[in-house]
């Protein structure tokens, strides 16, 4: 038995059509040396020509052991490690992060602090979800979105470097606060860039929204009901995209989001389009809740009062915030120490690639590519 | 020997009807040369064109603007390490890309580049040249077979389905072209390649605005069918790079995947040459009857040189913009000499002999450049399509219209 087929056994999978033509099973591999599966993604297909019969996801290529690593580190030793796990939103994890272990302690951000937070992250929201479009459309064919995306994340990243030195793993808040006061011209530098990237969205959209191509390929592909979505425990666009107004910074508000008016696009249906036209309109609300979150910066300090020992008491914690993936949840159980007991992080990534086979049973290949895409995963953050 | 050469270029026939086997042998030895170049200028071109649609720059090292980068890829592609999978099916696996070539290469022995300029003037011309470029499907599905491995297989079935599939909304465009031709005054339709030329030059119209909109709808359905022939996007599943890797060719490597390359790119320009010479005018220049005259036929004359002027100008500006740095001067006095080349080569078709030899090429290949344009162009703005999307197109809009265009051809030919 090779090592497909034993993945594929413990699955119960759909026979191939029989009444018409007498058809042998193709079983291929996908990845993890794949262009499409964004990263060392394996998925194991059992075809029936181009019919896809079953799949089975191979994960662990990646895998670092982050969770172990924590409970060797102290609370804020830790902090850079989350960077590395959804590597296009490092900021969201960072704030994911921070924010549980502060709760575990029972001490609060200050305000400015919650803002510079609130502003970095959709800016990071805005990052992922451009890198989102870019490999989606290329993974569908359409190579040149990924350029012009690319061109325009670079100003993110550019933010991100004067502010914190990193582009991509950014280490760019501390349990407590921000390590950084914001450099001289960050918000005239913000602004510029609210009104620089507006107008690229919509000439993302021109080449898209409307394409004939593009709406055949995506539309009542990879369609799953809000009920699956719910069982399978799927958080973020995808989610709302199958119709569910469910958005953490809206239903359990974290960092300074109680401040903002922005709106939770959702879809209707729940199938590839949808899922990318929620995105793009999140893009825009992102925009909308920067560009409230920069004329308002209160004064004041950008670090709580926290002792130089991080201590949190005995307990255990869940916090979760709304990362541009889905929801990111971070469990610490405390023994009272300097380092946690233990640390599970639950990834957005992960969860929603539990969606893939059914989303894809009985698609085409082709469909394949456009489901792993429009699931928005990082294989960093599957594998941890 | 100057003889020799002197009473064939004054002849008025092809090396194949004249009968004149070293003129054929002289001819074909041309194509394969302008043909290996033409492939190389294109691989530069779509590398450039593509990069500036994609705010890129492309190739930019090797040599001015990266103008020899394809002398490089076609280097390191030959000494490449040439590997065979242990499991292939070896003689198949080694004849593959050399049927693909073959077939691309074999069409252009029918192509009219000019009144005379053809290697031979087939009186069924248009079927030997489609009948020939259906044959490179069984290039690729060799070697999907032969590689022994999976993604190729998907590849090469995909690649025989489509192109079964849409040579036959191919081949109904043509009929209604060939239709158009038989318009004269002799009644009698043709189904060669220089002769489909020379029925619109009786006609005076090129046949993509004959009974419009009949002529262009069916250039329209035969420019969708010969981007999905030659399989590029976005119809190029069969190599869909995001689902298949490379699709047919994933398990060739060096020169044997060169020929793949090259075989893409010159049957991409064996069926814009079809186009051209089925609808645009082959080689007839725009505008004959509207700006006719002798003044005219000058002004037209002049294009050739004209745009080798322009291009060694647009060299000389690129020399000029060039940085300053020592570094850069081998790159900035290899460009002046690439423009003064050019400048050259321009001088030399404004000589009246020159000029007027060298006209029919000049237009044919413009034409066929503009449609090579368009195939980048493609390639830069749309998705992919799905392999039942593809068959839906071919199928059931393609082919239907198609054998409307057809059938009202026929009705207009004999009403109009």
């Amino acid at each position: 038995m090779t090592d497909a087929t034993k993945y594929l056994s413990r699955l119960e999978l759909g026979q191939p059509d029989q009444t018409f033509l007498d058809s042998n099973e193709l079983i291929i591999n996908m990845g993890p040396q794949h262009p499409a599966t964004h990263g060392v993604l394996r998925v194991i297909l059992k075809l029936d020509g181009e019919k896809v019969l079953g799949t089975e996801c191979v994960i662990g290529y990646l895998h670092r052991g982050v969770e172990k690593i924590a409970e060797h580190r102290t609370y804020a030793m830790f902090n850079p490690y989350v960077d590395r796990m959804d590597y296009v939103a490092a900021v969201s994890n960072g704030l994911g992060y921070c924010e549980a272990v502060e709760k575990l302690m029972n001490i609060q951000a200050p305000p400015r602090a919650n803002y510079i937070r609130v502003i970095l992250t959709e800016l990071n929201r805005l990052a992922s979800h451009m890198l989102w479009l870019g490999t989606h459309a290329l993974d569908i064919g359409a190579i040149t979105p990924l350029f012009y995306t690319f061109r325009d994340r670079e100003e993110i990243l550019k933010i991100f470097e004067k502010y914190c030195g990193a582009r991509l793993t950014t280490h760019a808040f501390r349990i407590g606060g921000c390590q950084y006061e914001t450099y001289e011209g960050f918000e005239t530098e913000v602004k510029k860039f609210l009104k620089f990237v507006a107008p690229k969205i919509d000439e993302y959209e021109e080449l898209l929204t409307t394409n004939r191509i593009w709406v055949k390929r995506t539309r009542d592909v990879g369609v799953i009901s809000a009920k699956d979505c719910i069982a399978l425990g799927v958080t973020g666009p995808v989610l709302r995209a199958s119709g569910v107004k469910w958005d953490i910074r809206k239903a359990q508000p974290y960092a300074a989001y109680s401040d903002f008016d922005f709106e939770i696009p959702i879809g209707e249906k729940g199938d590839t389009y949808d899922r990318y036209i929620v995105r793009m309109k999140e893009m825009r609300q992102s925009l909308r809740i920067i560009e409230q979150a920069v004329g308002k910066i209160p004064e004041g300090p950008i670090m709580a009062k926290i002792p130089k020992v991080i201590k949190p008491p005995v307990g255990e914690i869940y916090h979760s915030i709304e990362a541009p993936k889905g929801e990111l949840g971070y469990f610490i159980v405390s023994d009272g120490s300097t380092q946690p007991y233990r640390l599970r992080v639950r990834p957005p990534s992960f969860v929603n690639l539990q969606a893939l086979d059914m989303m894809v049973r009985g698609a085409l290949v082709a469909d394949v590519i456009a489901v792993i895409g429009t699931l928005d995963i990082v294989l960093g953050e599957v594998d941890r | 020997m100057l003889d020799y050469i002197t009473s064939y270029l004054k002849s008025d026939l092809t090396p194949g009807a004249a009968g004149n086997v070293l003129w054929a042998f002289v001819y074909i030895l041309l194509i394969f040369l302008g043909l290996s170049v033409a492939v190389i200028a294109m691989n530069w071109l779509e590398r450039k064109i593509l990069a500036h649609m994609q705010v890129r720059l492309g190739p930019m090292r090797v040599g001015p603007h990266g103008l020899l980068q394809p002398v490089a890829d076609a280097l390191k592609l030959l000494i490449k390490e040439d590997i065979m999978p242990a499991e292939a099916d070896k003689v198949v696996f080694w004849m593959a890309p050399l049927f693909v070539v073959m077939t691309a290469f074999t069409v252009f022995i029918v192509v009219p580049f000019g009144p005379t300029h053809a290697v031979t003037d087939m009186n069924i011309g248009v079927l030997f040249m489609l009948g020939v470029s259906s044959l490179s499907v069984l290039g690729i599905v060799m070697a999907g077979w032969a590689s022994n491995s999976h993604y190729p297989l998907i590849g090469a079935l995909r690649s025989s389905a489509q192109m079964v599939s849409y040579e036959i909304a191919m081949g109904l465009a043509v009929i209604s072209a060939v239709l158009m031709s038989s318009l004269n005054q002799a009644g009698t339709g043709t189904l060669s390649m220089i002769g489909l030329v020379q029925a619109q030059q009786a006609q005076h119209t090129w046949f993509v605005f004959k009974f419009f909109p009949l002529g262009l709808i069916a250039f329209v359905i035969f420019a969708i069918a010969m981007v999905a022939e030659t399989n590029r996007a976005p119809f190029d599943l069969p190599e869909a790079e995001s689902e298949l890797t490379a699709g047919f060719h994933t398990e060739y490597s060096g020169f044997r995947w060169s020929l793949f390359f090259l075989a893409e790119y010159s049957a991409m320009i064996a069926v814009s040459s079809i186009a051209v010479t089925l609808w645009l005018g082959g080689w007839m220049r725009p505008f004959p009857t509207w700006l006719s005259g002798e003044t005219w036929d000058l002004v037209f004359s002049l294009f050739p040189g004209l745009t080798f002027i322009f291009l060694a100008v647009f060299a000389f500006v690129g020399v000029v913009r060039m940085p300053k740095h020592p570094y850069f001067r081998i790159q900035t006095m290899g460009l002046a000499g690439f423009g003064a080349v050019l400048g050259l080569i321009g001088l030399v078709l404004f000589a009246p002999p020159v000029r007027d030899r060298i006209q029919d090429i000049y237009w044919f290949s413009v034409k066929v450049a503009v449609s090579m344009y368009m195939y980048i162009w493609y390639r830069g703005t749309f998705p992919r399509y799905r392999f039942d999307q593809l068959m839906k197109v071919g199928w059931k809009i393609l082919l239907p219209v198609g054998i409307g265009v057809l059938i009202l051809t026929a009705i207009a030919g004999v009403w109009l």
